[in-house]
């Protein structure tokens, strides 16, 4: 889908982007990093509308120096910052911008209802976009890039200003847009976390430089964690304790959980296999307790930083390091403040 | 393309779906496949054609030339264009009546004083219109966005130029054809009308593309529209009072070599002098003088320089909006 090639952009006093070789595949790729870090101007040099100060690049095997019209027309871009005019309606607006793309007139108006209502815009979108909430001005603008059908689209910062709430719902939205509508999606974003939800795989770069590129999977299926959340009994005041005293009697080692919802009433884990399932539900069931929740948690990205920060140590919420990347795998070392960031996203 | 991924979602959705106790299997059934239909407008992809970036740029065209004029946006900001559209034709319409009435000979207006004299109208326009057109763009930061499409930065700029000299030729040559239609009602000199239209013509188109450019460029600098409003106005008509007071300064000092020269300082009296010195047209100056053909040579390449000027500083401005 995008392929780099020691791409390079350097303005007069900074250097947006420093030998930057990265190859994206289909699928939902995260482009994560600090503010400043060079994904906008990755992103613009990709759409053709920045030369690369030296290096190539190709999105769908179109160069963009050269062929920035032609990718333009199949690739959609959500910007970061707000971009509708208040007084027409999203109708009208994302019609409009079909139109830009090239659709004919008639498709523009049937592609407008259809991506609208798949981005969950229903009555409201004969209304004018001044009086719509952030959350539906965000859907309007996820439209619009995908009017079209593009092959590839780049969403910057789609996340940014809506609450948890709404952030959930888009992050659910990104996901289908890959799953249900084929289009393959970089999404940019300065929480680690959040992107570890959503994408098959990551890009992480920091001052223009890769940091890392790989699999989600790489990141966060190493182990698999489960969380276990029991009620408390007359005869057991404190059923969390109690059951982790009896999984330590059957050989389980379990973790508080803290910094995670619901800690000092949740265990952690490590499932080796099906049978650690098993013995969870008899130890729960014999002091006769109350299965609140028993889930599979996966392990965040931001963890994965974690590890490296403490020289390939066993982190702090005892999830175990085998088969985890090791410290050294990674170019260099991310700075302090970007880890910042990701636990908060996590 | 579609990555698996077995996670915590797949298993709760399995949770989910068998967590539905007493339920007879049969309903349940029924419940999902009334589920499934109602659901079943999945997305479709789109393998029609694409018209690529000389479609997209007439698309913008024909978009910002219908908003110049307020179509296809909301009623209020209709009013204005078409109050002023009317008050430009109303005049024409009221010289054929009196052509026809009296059975003059000639048009009591010639074509080409028609737009000298209603400038103030043609001004207000383009103080409304031409901020509507560049400013909101830039205020609400649609620009990136459209460069985010097959269009270069130039076919912005050339589409939003035509539209809006487009829009002040339809505002300019409707009252001359009014007025051509009408002299030919009233069986005035074929020939003669034909001649005078189409140097009207011509000035208009002129004119159309030199205040379409001014005041573009004036209201690219700034994202506030009131702002390009109020300099539009200002450069207009200051300029124009300016000017004629100079002139006539000057007149009455007897300096009239003086009065052909002030004439290109203002955009409306440029047009005056290009058109009485090329297009047949008596010179709205105080004392009608006639313009030397070198000095009309001057008006027209300034006239030339300007819209030349006007499209290259607009190309300029527009390459530094950036994403």
């Amino acid at each position: 889908m995008i392929a780099t090639e020691s791409l390079s952009k350097r303005f007069p006093r900074v250097t947006a982007l420093d030998r930057l070789s990265v190859d994206i595949g289909p699928g939902v790729t995260g482009l994560v990093g600090a503010n400043g870090a060079g994904k906008s101007t990755l992103i613009k040099i990709l759409l053709g509308l920045s030369p690369a100060s030296e290096g190539r690049a190709e999105v769908l095997g179109l160069d963009v120096a050269t062929k920035g019209s032609t990718i333009r027309e199949r690739v959609g871009y959500m910007p970061e910052h707000d971009c509708l005019p208040p007084d027409v309606s999203a109708t009208e607006f994302v019609v409009h911008m079909a139109r830009m793309s090239g659709l004919p007139p008639t498709s523009a108006r049937e592609r407008t209802a259809d991506t609208l209502r798949h981005v969950g815009l229903y009555e409201e979108r004969y209304r004018p976009i001044g009086g719509y909430s952030t959350g539906m001005k965000q859907r309007v603008k996820l439209a619009q890039a995908l009017v079209h059908d593009p092959e590839l689209v780049f969403l910057d910062e789609p996340t940014n200003g809506l609450d948890p709430v709404g952030r959930d719902d888009m992050l659910g939205l990104i996901r289908r847009v890959h799953t249900d509508f084929g289009i393959s999606v970089l999404v940019t974003s300065h929480l680690l976390g959040e992107l570890e939800r959503t994408c098959d795989h990551v890009v992480v770069v920091d001052g223009g430089k890769l940091l890392r590129s790989s699999a989600t999977t790489d990141f966060t299926q190493t182990t698999t964690t489960l969380a276990v959340e029991v009620t408390d009994t007359d005869e057991h005041p404190d059923g969390t304790a109690a059951l982790r005293d009896e999984l330590a009697a059957r050989g389980i080692g379990t973790e508080s959980g803290s910094g995670l919802p619901g800690a000092g009433h949740v265990l952690l884990l490590t499932a080796d296999g099906e049978e650690t399932y098993d013995v969870v539900r008899d130890a729960v069931a014999d002091l006769g307790l109350g299965l609140v929740r028993m889930e599979q948690r996966r392990h965040q990205i931001a963890e994965v930083f974690r590890v490296e920060e403490s020289g390939g140590t066993r982190p702090g919420d005892g999830t175990a390091p085998t088969g985890r990347p090791a410290a050294g795998a990674s170019p260099s070392q991310p700075d302090p403040q970007k880890k910042e960031e990701a636990r908060n996203g996590g | 393309m579609a990555a698996e991924r077995t996670g915590p979602t797949g298993r709760a959705a399995g949770t989910a779906a068998g967590a539905a106790p007493g339920t007879p299997p049969g309903t349940a059934a029924a419940a999902l496949a009334e589920q499934s239909r109602i659901h079943n407008i999945g997305y479709r992809s789109y393998d029609g054609p694409r018209l690529g970036r000389g479609y997209a740029t007439r698309s913008l065209y024909s978009q910002s030339l219908r908003g110049a004029y307020g179509l296809g946006r909301s009623a209020k900001s209709k009013v204005l264009p078409m109050v002023l559209f009317v008050a430009m034709i109303a005049p024409a319409l009221i010289l054929v009546a009196v052509t026809v009435a009296t059975k003059a000979k000639d048009l009591p207006l010639d074509y080409t004083r028609y737009a000298i004299v209603l400038q103030a109208v043609i001004g207000l326009y383009l103080a409304a219109q031409a901020p509507q057109s560049v400013s909101r763009d830039l205020r609400f930061k649609t620009v990136p966005l459209y460069f985010s499409r097959p269009i270069e930065h130039g076919d912005y700029v050339r589409a939003k130029y035509a539209a809006m000299a487009s829009a002040l030729l339809i505002l300019t040559a409707a009252p001359l054809l009014v007025l051509y239609v009408g002299a030919l009602l009233a069986k005035l000199d074929f020939a003669d009308q034909t001649k005078g239209f189409l140097q009207g013509l011509v000035s208009v188109a002129l004119l159309s593309l030199l205040f379409a450019g001014i005041g573009l460029v004036i209201s690219a600098i700034t994202p506030r529209r009131g702002f390009g409003i109020a300099a539009v106005i200002a450069v207009m008509t200051i300029s124009y009072g300016a000017v004629s007071t100079v002139q006539a300064i000057a007149y009455t000092q007897d300096s009239h070599a003086a009065v052909g020269w002030l004439g290109l300082f203002s955009p409306i009296t440029l047009i005056d002098g290009v058109q009485s010195a090329f297009l047949g047209a008596t010179s709205a100056f105080p004392g009608a003088p006639d313009l030397s053909a070198g000095l009309g040579t001057v008006y027209l390449l300034v006239v030339l320089g300007l819209i030349a000027g006007s499209y290259g500083l607009l190309i300029r401005r527009y390459r530094k909006v950036g994403l």
